[in-house]
């Protein structure tokens, strides 16, 4: 069996073990951090072939490519593959000591190892089509995990998250049959190969675009965003982390893997549309958090401005640039989920995540409150933490690139992240704990089950740190995939010319 | 019959758009049915349509005798189709399971998660 098809089969295994011990919570929770552990060996093993052999290709069923489905894990593949698998254990870890036993009776185990499936997929496919599946593998485990519970809130969330989500994937389908009508292929090297024989550069230009829009509503890009926080908020908040950290992020590499291997026929014309939307994704996205008073919606607002970051590495399209997108994608994806986490300590402790309602947790959680303190100063890009080095590589990039106006964007959206955070940090942990009409502090929530949520905030914070402390070689590793994803030739020989 | 095609799939994305922009959520299923089944089509037609040539190869031979209908456009439909089905399955349930809790079929009261 080939290392390239692991990190699907893993958690398909686990979730359908899942499903057969439906009666037993226990099993299902020892299965849903067995597998997830397992999946994060698996690709840290692919990652280590990836850096060693440069690409792994696999063509399923034994049919060479461009005929069969062909997974092909490069660079910057294995690296989301790497993140899913920490996100994935970081959630199941939390999940041990947050999840009620209502949801686990309703397949929240099984529906998480699936979604982490579909996830995996998109990362190491290598055909359009395959891709296409994925998307709905993930989306459909994302319905059901997100409708869990089955609260008024969480259904009118789940009514704008489904519709926007399945539009999405309708222009998806659209653009790939008008794709492979153009050319015959399905293969993303194949694609790619033969798109520069194309005379008409205005109908690639439709389907670019097609694509652009149908990635863009998945990575919540302006003005595509709106789904986003509406529902985010909505559900169990280990469901929401694992949203936060990885869903969007599909939509991004989507949008990195087709706009540098495949279009990169007309940049002129197709990244100066990205560039107008990265600003704007950076702008509305932290604006809109600055009006909220609720933690999850502002976290959710701050991922559709963080979106906006990545989206400028792509769209500047020089080395350092996609350099700096793919750390920044590295980067958010922990300390997005870590964040998430937090709010589900301190909704389980005070029973609410409405900010005028809490508050006096530095004086009664001081550990939770480094905790908070370290991802948030990350997301606002403090030095030495591992947003700083993210934010200082792409708004490197705009100045060496001389985009001037995207770049004081980018920096302005630093600063009112920075506001954002301050406003968290001192209404929930510095203020003192609002009055009750007892007189007792609001909400003291069990503390059952505490240990496993700080288990999995702690590792997720040492991550950050790590990559702040220790950036060379993850570095590297962006340099890599970067180098691979502007290189599409070695791309396209490696998928064509690998034996079956 | 491409041109008859192209236009058949134009007004199933329109009336798609359409219901989907009504504010009643039966609509909007509807229109989800409507966008799913216009993307399929238009795979359909954008593939290249062929009469009369099914792909089969004759016995003893290793190709076709002469050019034949593509067979992967169908392949993909059919899958697009099955996960269409199980999606729309899934949101008949959501409105349903929306209205019950909700107390409405108006999109525009469901506001609450909005501002």
């Amino acid at each position: 069996m080939s290392l390239a098809v692991a990190p699907i089969l893993v958690p398909l295994l686990f979730g359908a073990l899942s499903l057969a011990l439906w009666r037993y919570r226990i099993a299902q929770r020892v299965l849903g951090l067995v597998g997830t552990l397992t999946l994060l060996a698996v690709s840290i093993r692919l990652l280590q072939v990836v850096h060693a052999e440069g690409m792994v290709v696999l063509h399923m069923g034994g049919w060479a490519a461009p005929l069969g489905i062909t997974l092909a894990v490069d660079m910057l593949g294995a690296i989301m593959v790497v993140l899913t698998g920490i996100t994935g254990l970081a959630i199941a870890l939390f999940s041990m000591g947050d999840t009620p036993e209502r949801h686990e009776h309703f397949g929240y185990y099984p529906l998480m190892h699936l979604l982490l499936a579909g996830v995996a997929g998109s990362f190491v496919t290598g055909d359009i089509f395959n891709l296409y599946v994925w998307f709905e593998v993930m989306l459909i485990a994302s319905f059901a995990l997100l409708t869990l519970g089955g609260e008024r809130a969480q259904m009118e969330g789940a009514i704008k998250y489904v519709t926007l989500n399945l539009f999405s994937s309708a222009i998806f389908l659209s653009a790939v049959g008008i794709l492979y009508g153009l050319l015959g292929t399905l293969n993303m090297a194949d694609i790619a190969q033969k798109i520069d024989q194309v005379e008409n550069t205005a109908l690639i230009n439709v389907v670019a675009v097609m694509f652009m829009v149908a990635f863009g509503i998945k990575a919540s890009a302006f003005p595509l965003f709106f789904w986003l926080p509406a529902s985010y908020h909505t559900p169990l908040v280990g469901v929401s982390a694992l949203f936060a950290g990885l869903l969007t992020k599909v939509g991004v590499y989507a949008l990195f893997r087709m706009f540098t291997i495949v279009f990169d026929h007309d940049v002129a014309y197709t990244h100066e549309i990205l560039i107008w939307v990265a600003g704007l994704t950076m702008l509305s996205g932290v604006l809109g958090a600055a009006a909220q008073y609720e933690f999850r919606r502002i976290l959710s607002f701050h991922i559709v401005s963080q979106i906006g970051y990545m989206i400028l590495g792509l769209a500047l399209y020089t080395p350092l640039a996609i350099i700096g997108g793919v750390f920044y994608i590295m980067h958010h994806i922990i300390v997005k989920t870590t964040l998430f986490l937090v709010s589900g300590v301190t909704y389980r402790i005070a029973g609410t995540h409405e900010l005028k309602d809490l508050g006096g947790f530095f004086r009664s959680r001081p550990m939770l409150s480094v905790l908070f303190l370290i991802p948030a100063f990350s997301l606002a890009g403090m030095p030495p933490l591992s947003g700083f080095f993210a934010k200082f590589i792409v708004i490197r990039a705009g100045v060496e690139a001389e985009a001037w106006g995207v770049t004081a964007v980018a920096l302005l959206v630093g600063l009112l992240t920075l506001y954002s955070m301050t406003k968290i940090w001192a209404e929930v942990f510095w203020k003192a704990a609002p009055e009750t009409e007892s007189g007792e502090p609001a909400g003291q929530g069990s503390t059952v089950g505490l240990g496993w949520m700080y288990t999995a905030i702690g590792g997720l914070a040492a991550c950050t740190l790590f990559i702040g402390l220790n950036g060379e070689p993850i570095y590297a590793l962006a340099e890599t995939a970067a180098e691979q994803l502007l290189n599409p030739d070695r791309y396209i020989q490696t998928v064509l010319e690998a034996r079956p | 019959m491409e041109t008859l095609m192209a236009y058949i799939v134009g007004a199933m994305f329109a009336a798609a758009v359409y219901m989907m922009l009504r504010r009643s959520i039966v609509k909007l299923v509807i229109g989800l049915m409507l966008l799913s089944n216009a993307a399929n089509l238009l795979i359909f037609t954008v593939a290249g349509m062929r009469q009369g040539a099914p792909p089969l190869v004759p016995e003893g031979a290793e190709v076709p005798a002469s050019a034949v209908a593509d067979p992967l456009p169908q392949a993909l439909i059919l899958t697009a189709i099955v996960i269409a089905f199980g999606v729309l399955a899934f949101s008949v349930v959501l409105i349903h399971r929306a209205y019950e809790v909700v107390g409405t079929d108006d999109l525009d009261r469901m506001k609450d998660t909005d501002t």
